[in-house]
């Protein structure tokens, strides 16, 4: 489904580069999980994904379900199915949350040549989705993300994720700024879209979410490299022994 | 908020800065020639039959208006006015005043089909959706038509061109016409008072809720012609009305001048709700042509516990100069400006109120909010003072502006003064610029760029949207949608 071949990506603003020549294959159906230490380039490769225009590709490619996604700009991509779960979702204020949901489905769906959502259909979709991941009908009537916390914030993420019915989701740093309870309400959100048509990607620091959400592969970024990939199994030995022995090993 | 998707449907069938509004009617029409002098004035007077009085009062204005200097500290640049090169008189040939719509020029009824202004009652009434809006149409110096008039009148409600009024109610006009903008009150209301041409006419008596909405709808189509309308709206002891006004002009090179009057006049317990949606035509890409919109407009509180409320959408004019202001006058009273400016291309607006604290425990609550894009310039300026008997006076102010590009520029200019030691006034200011990553998320979400600014705009004046009547609030979206078509790129 995903196949990044050797991609090079620099900042536009300063020329910095931060993705070296990264490989990564992902299936559908598969779940890989990414880790790695801060900086190594797991956020940009999320943004790159997703189409933002502050990350140059210099060198390499994206091939998303055999072609190149790289000409297409982010709505385009959305409309093809890639979805990205933002580690920081941005408040839009004024926009009741319902009414972005809307907006988006509808976008998408005239994207590829849809009819638009009726308004019973489209509020039956929502109650039911908001339902299964315990979240209260007020917050819907909120503007998007302003004054939602933490965990109201990713469950709107991962709504959206289950409203637009991506095929390749990006999670980055799902888990951040949840506690216990919320991280497996979102999971459980995540693990319901598990599909043999459906790849996740997952990025994140730490073991603790991968026992929730279980990978099919992991891989270990590092200065904008996949520098070693493995099975859940090696998660488990980052969680204790650190990033320092695979570094060493990869140097 | 299910106009967003009309917003961006509209914004996709419309090129870059083309005016929807921009056709040109060609119609017979009786024009003064160009210039401005007693006898242009004696002209309009004669052509409207008006009474001996008010031609008096007309000369006189003209005389003191020929010893006041043009206003130049407002935030807009623009080339001198030539006063004697406009058309100060214009009317569709055969029109002194507003007929029964079946003598009406068809030609003209056309012309407000096209705008999506209805004139025909039956039609009105016919359409299921639409509540009943009663509308004076006001084309170049005359009222075409007024409906709804009879049904209106079964109310004791009197809604008519204020031509009209001056022959039929001309003790009502005398009354209270110049009460609350003054003959001498600023350059361009003293030359309104001179030239005026038509406008409309409101008496709620006392008691009456208003039964529908009223409206005039003014069009701008003759070539080098000032548009000068004067309203008076009075509602006395308890009485309800809410108005609303929609203007739009052919697209044309040369600028074109408005330059209004309004009066609102509340006595005790009345309301007055005015709604303006102003969509002249703002000028080219370039700059080139569009109206220069100089207004004046306020409302007098005249009563205790009496309400006015001004609300505002302006998309249009080259230039915009406007203030709509409430003197709160009567004790308990209450004051509110809620506005919407968007400028794109090289618009230029000044636009804010004023608010006058006179009586005990008057309150006022202004919330503005200013959308610049292209290479315009948007300034609100606003003014709030307390008297010294105003005890308790109390106002809320939150001044919110949104700049899209780096070419724009926005303006806040609060002057805020208190005599009155109770007096509590609170003042807010914002300028935000949508972010990146506002938009990326948008997009990252499928929604394409021009209707991501839609959505996040349209979230950024939602406060003052809630305000105008439903069927405003609609029209004021797309409109929105559309004044900022082309703004990023």
């Amino acid at each position: 489904m995903l196949e990044i071949k050797n991609l090079h990506a620099r900042i536009a603003e300063d020329g910095t580069e931060i993705i070296r020549g990264l490989n990564l294959t992902v299936k559908a159906g598969e779940v890989a999980a990414i880790m790695g230490p801060n900086g190594s380039g797991k956020s940009t490769l999320s943004y790159i994904l997703a189409g933002r225009d502050d990350y140059e590709v210099t060198e390499g490619d994206i091939l998303y379900n055999g072609e190149s996604i790289l000409e297409l700009d982010p709505s385009e991509r959305a409309a093809k199915g890639i979805f990205l779960a933002f580690q920081y979702p941005v408040e839009i204020p004024g926009v009741a949350t319902m009414q972005f949901l809307k907006v988006a489905m509808n976008e998408q769906r005239k994207a590829r040549g849809e009819e638009e959502l009726k308004t019973p259909d489209f509020i039956k979709l929502v109650k039911e989705a908001a339902a299964s991941l315990e979240i209260n009908p007020d917050m819907l009537k909120r503007p998007l993300n302003v004054g939602f916390s933490g965990g109201e914030k990713k469950r709107a993420e991962i709504l959206q994720m289950k409203l637009l019915a991506p095929q390749l989701c990006v999670l980055d740093e799902t888990d951040s700024g949840l506690d216990i309870d919320a991280l497996k309400i979102v999971s459980d959100g995540v693990n319901a879209l598990r599909s043999p048509d459906r790849a996740v990607i997952v990025i994140t620091h730490y073991q603790r979410l991968l026992e929730h959400i279980v990978p099919d592969t992991v891989h270990v970024l590092y200065k904008g490299q996949v520098i070693k990939s493995g099975t859940k199994d090696l998660a488990l030995d980052l969680e204790a022994n650190g990033y320092a022995g695979i570094i060493e090993a990869a140097a | 908020m299910p106009a967003v998707q009309e917003t961006i449907d509209q914004v996709r069938q419309i090129d870059v800065d083309q005016y929807k509004y921009g056709f040109e009617t060609v119609i017979e029409s009786d024009t003064a020639p160009k210039g401005l002098n007693e006898d242009t004035i004696r002209m309009i007077s004669a052509k409207k039959n008006e009474p001996e009085w008010m031609l008096e009062w007309r000369l006189d204005a003209f005389k003191r208006w020929l010893t006041l200097d043009e206003p130049t500290w407002a935030r807009v640049d623009y080339p001198k006015i030539d006063f004697q090169d406009i058309h100060y008189y214009s009317a569709p040939k055969g029109i002194t005043g507003p007929k029964s719509i079946d003598d009406v020029d068809p030609e003209l009824l056309r012309v407000y089909e096209k705008l999506g202004i209805p004139l025909r009652e039956q039609e009105i009434l016919a359409g299921v959706q639409h509540s009943k809006i009663a509308v004076d149409a006001v084309f170049d110096s005359v009222s075409v038509v007024t409906t709804f008039k009879e049904e209106l009148s079964k109310a004791g409600v009197i809604f008519m061109s204020i031509s009209e009024a001056m022959r039929e109610h001309p003790e009502l006009v005398k009354k209270y016409l110049g009460t609350v903008v003054p003959v001498t009150d600023n350059y361009y209301a003293t030359l309104n008072a001179a030239v005026f041409t038509d406008g409309s006419f409101v008496y709620v008596p006392k008691g009456v809720r208003c039964p529908m909405e009223l409206s005039t709808y003014f069009r701008i189509n003759e070539k080098n012609t000032g548009q000068f309308e004067r309203t008076l709206i009075i509602a006395e002891e308890g009485a309800y009305v809410s108005y609303l006004e929609g203007c739009t002009a052919p697209q044309r090179d040369e600028n074109q001048l408005h330059a209004a009057v309004v009066e609102l006049i509340a006595m005790d317990d009345a309301e007055i709700k005015y709604s303006t949606v102003q969509n002249w035509y703002p000028g080219d890409k370039d700059g080139k042509g569009g109206i220069y919109n100089f207004v004046t407009k306020r409302g007098d509180c005249r009563g205790d516990r009496s309400k006015i409320s001004w609300t505002q959408v302006e998309t249009g004019s080259a230039i915009t100069w406007k203030y709509p202001s409430c003197i709160l006058r009567g004790d308990d009273s209450r004051g509110e400006f809620y506005s919407i400016a968007v400028s794109n291309g090289y618009q230029q607006i000044d636009s804010g109120t004023k608010m006058i604290h006179l009586g005990k425990n008057t309150s006022s609550r202004i919330i503005s909010k200013g959308i610049s894009a292209g290479h315009s310039s948007n300034t609100y300026r606003g003014q709030v003072s307390a008297h010294r008997k105003a005890t308790n006076a109390r106002n809320f102010t939150q001044c919110d502006s949104l700049l899209i590009g780096n070419d724009c520029g926005a303006h806040t200019v609060p002057y805020i003064e208190a005599k009155n030691s109770t007096a509590q006034f609170e003042h807010e200011a914002t300028t935000s610029k949508i972010s990146e990553d506002q938009l990326f998320y948008c997009l990252a979400r499928g929604i394409p760029e021009e209707e991501a600014i839609a959505l996040i705009v349209n979230g950024f004046v939602k406060d003052v949207i809630q305000e105008l009547p439903m069927e405003f609030a609609v029209e004021a979206q797309k409109l929105i949608g559309i004044s900022l078509e082309g703004s990023v790129g």
